[in-house]
């Protein structure tokens, strides 16, 4: 058997990011593309396949083809919630196996702080009648649902939980781009309002306006690249259910699946990993997919991140931006951790070095000093949760 | 107002719970209870599902207090949705009257009532349940 065609991440970008009236999703979209693109040292002309989640649209991805004049030979508008773009990157590295493609462009955009706007009630459809018409908070009320269970399965404790606000906060005091960067405690978390017990309202991400863009490419034209090639040594995606109801196990989530099979292809164990992006929708998302990915044992999550064992000069460091919970997290925050993992594992946040590729424009992070970098990062692990903990989609890269 | 849009697979769920009753379906190939209602078991994939009355009894399986709420709900805080194991073996989401803060714990028994939780006119009529021993 011939050796696979490999596929690698040769370009990311932000759009602007928090409140931005000025922008809409597609001038977000496209000024992310526009600069995931610039920094690839590619044109939109490479571009031969394009990969678009979002409600905004009845087709987002061919909305945005024809917005930025696009005539992609490949499209793919699979949404399955936050996790979609970590499922677009296996989707994409499949496709370049296969030879059918070379350049991807994955993108998203979203102005849900900016539009303030509520949609009409509307009567519950389908399966959502049987859940919607009690009134449950969502999505945090599903995800609620699932700590409460969590928390007297195991004993855990919501200090636990804050514990990963905590830690997320503190990388985001490193992170020009965070929305919040002011110093938290678990007792800040444990005080702010009960949203739903027992989330509080520090247990919750954000919501904020934002985009990305990520451009994958076939190592064929890696040599044509401005960057350092981030390679895509696994994927792997799942779902185990849409309502919470029909969650199986509330305290495992799909990633218990796509978490082994993504390692598996990229034949690395947990302690060969040197970074973890994990989707922060709710600190309790956190903890069920340590657990769930096999990092440590169930119900052991609250003890795993205790000590900042994930925060800045901890031994493992998760969510190295600030995370959804501190950062940004606009509707789906999948992109953003590929971004993350992407430059940490280029060594861009090294102090004095903007990295080996070209100029930054302000779309782009400035370094942060070394701390943000995670020194001689090579491995990455980066995994998405869609929905209420019904769809994960798994990623392993690895620095060229 | 969040109506329902009963349609032609759930109608025989709602007219149930018009008539003070919690209806489910039961796969003839493998017993097992099924809700949401389906033409298909999905443990089995059977093809066969008829309709039998629970008997209306549950225990909590997990629950969370909505402090905060949308649209209409919100004047309805601080209050409690649950996830609940019928006997019979499937779950349900649902709210527990009669019940604030503190009242819910998991594995509490719990025995149907439908109530309306708005008070409009076409508020519909809910498969609720009510806490009848504690955990
Ligand atoms: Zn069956």
């Amino acid at each position: 058997m011939s050796p696979r065609r490999r596929a690698a991440v040769v370009g990311v970008a932000e759009s602007a990011l928090g409140r931005t009236p000025e922008h809409t999703v597609l001038t977000q979209q496209a000024t992310a593309a526009g600069a995931a693109l610039a920094e690839a040292g590619l044109g939109r002309d490479d571009v031969d396949a394009l990969f678009v989640a979002g409600g905004w649209s009845w087709s987002p991805a061919v909305v945005l083809s024809e917005y930025l004049g696009l005539r992609p030979a490949y499209l793919d508008g699979t949404n399955i919630g936050g996790s979609s773009f970590e499922a677009h990157v296996g989707h994409a590295t499949a496709a370049i196996e296969a030879g059918l493609i070379d350049v991807a462009l994955i993108t998203y955009g979203s102005t849900q702080r900016s539009d303030r706007s509520r949609m009409a009630p509307r009567p519950a459809t389908l399966t959502e009648q049987f859940e919607r018409p009690f009134g449950l908070p969502q999505p945090v009320g599903a995800y609620a649902l699932a700590a409460t269970r969590y928390l007297h399965e195991y004993g855990a404790r919501p200090e636990q939980l804050a514990e990963v606000a905590v830690s997320a906060r503190r990388w985001a005091a490193l992170n020009p781009k965070a929305f919040h960067r002011e110093p938290l405690t678990v007792d800040d978390v444990l005080a702010s309002p009960m949203i739903c017990e027992p989330l509080h309202k520090l247990d919750c991400c954000l919501v904020t306006d934002g985009g990305g863009a990520i451009v994958v490419a076939a190592e064929d034209r890696w040599a044509d690249v401005a960057t350092r090639p981030v390679v895509v040594l696994g994927h792997a995606e799942t779902t185990t259910h849409n309502s919470i109801t029909n969650m199986p196990d509330l305290t495992v989530t799909g990633a218990a699946r796509s978490g082994p099979a993504a390692m598996g292809m990229a034949g690395v164990g947990h302690d060969d990993l040197d970074v973890l992006e994990i989707y922060d929708s709710f600190t309790i998302t956190v903890l069920l997919t340590l657990e769930s990915l096999g990092f440590c044992k169930p119900g052991e999550a609250g003890d795993f991140v205790d000590g900042g064992r994930t925060a800045p000069g901890g031994a493992l460091p998760m969510n190295t931006n600030g995370g959804g919970l501190s950062y940004t997290h606009p509707g789906m925050y999948g992109i953003f951790l590929l971004i993350e993992a992407t430059r940490q594992l280029r060594h861009d946040y090294h102090s004095g070095d903007h990295g080996d590729h070209g100029d930054h424009d302000d779309h782009d992070t400035a370094p942060a000093g070394g701390q943000r970098q995670v020194s001689g990062a090579e491995l990455a692990l980066v995994h998405g949760t869609g929905g209420v903990l019904s769809s994960t989609s798994t990623v392993v890269l690895g620095r060229s | 107002m969040t109506g329902i849009n009963v349609d032609a697979e759930s109608r025989p769920f709602w007219d149930g719970i018009a008539e003070g009753e919690l209806r489910l379906q039961r796969c003839r190939d493998c017993a097992r209870a099924v809700f949401y209602p389906r033409v298909f078991c999905p443990h089995c994939f059977g093809g066969r599902l008829d309709w039998f009355t629970a008997t209306g009894a549950g225990t909590v399986y997990s629950y969370t207090v909505a402090h905060r709420a949308p649209g209409e709900f919100a004047g309805q805080v601080p209050f409690v949705v649950a996830l609940v194991d019928l006997d019979e073996g499937v779950r349900m989401l649902t709210r527990i009257l009669g019940a604030g803060p503190g009242d819910v714990r998991i594995d509490a028994r719990v025995r149907l009532d439908v109530a309306r939780l708005g008070d409009a006119e076409d508020s519909p009529e809910l498969p609720c349940f009510r806490v009848v021993e504690a955990a």
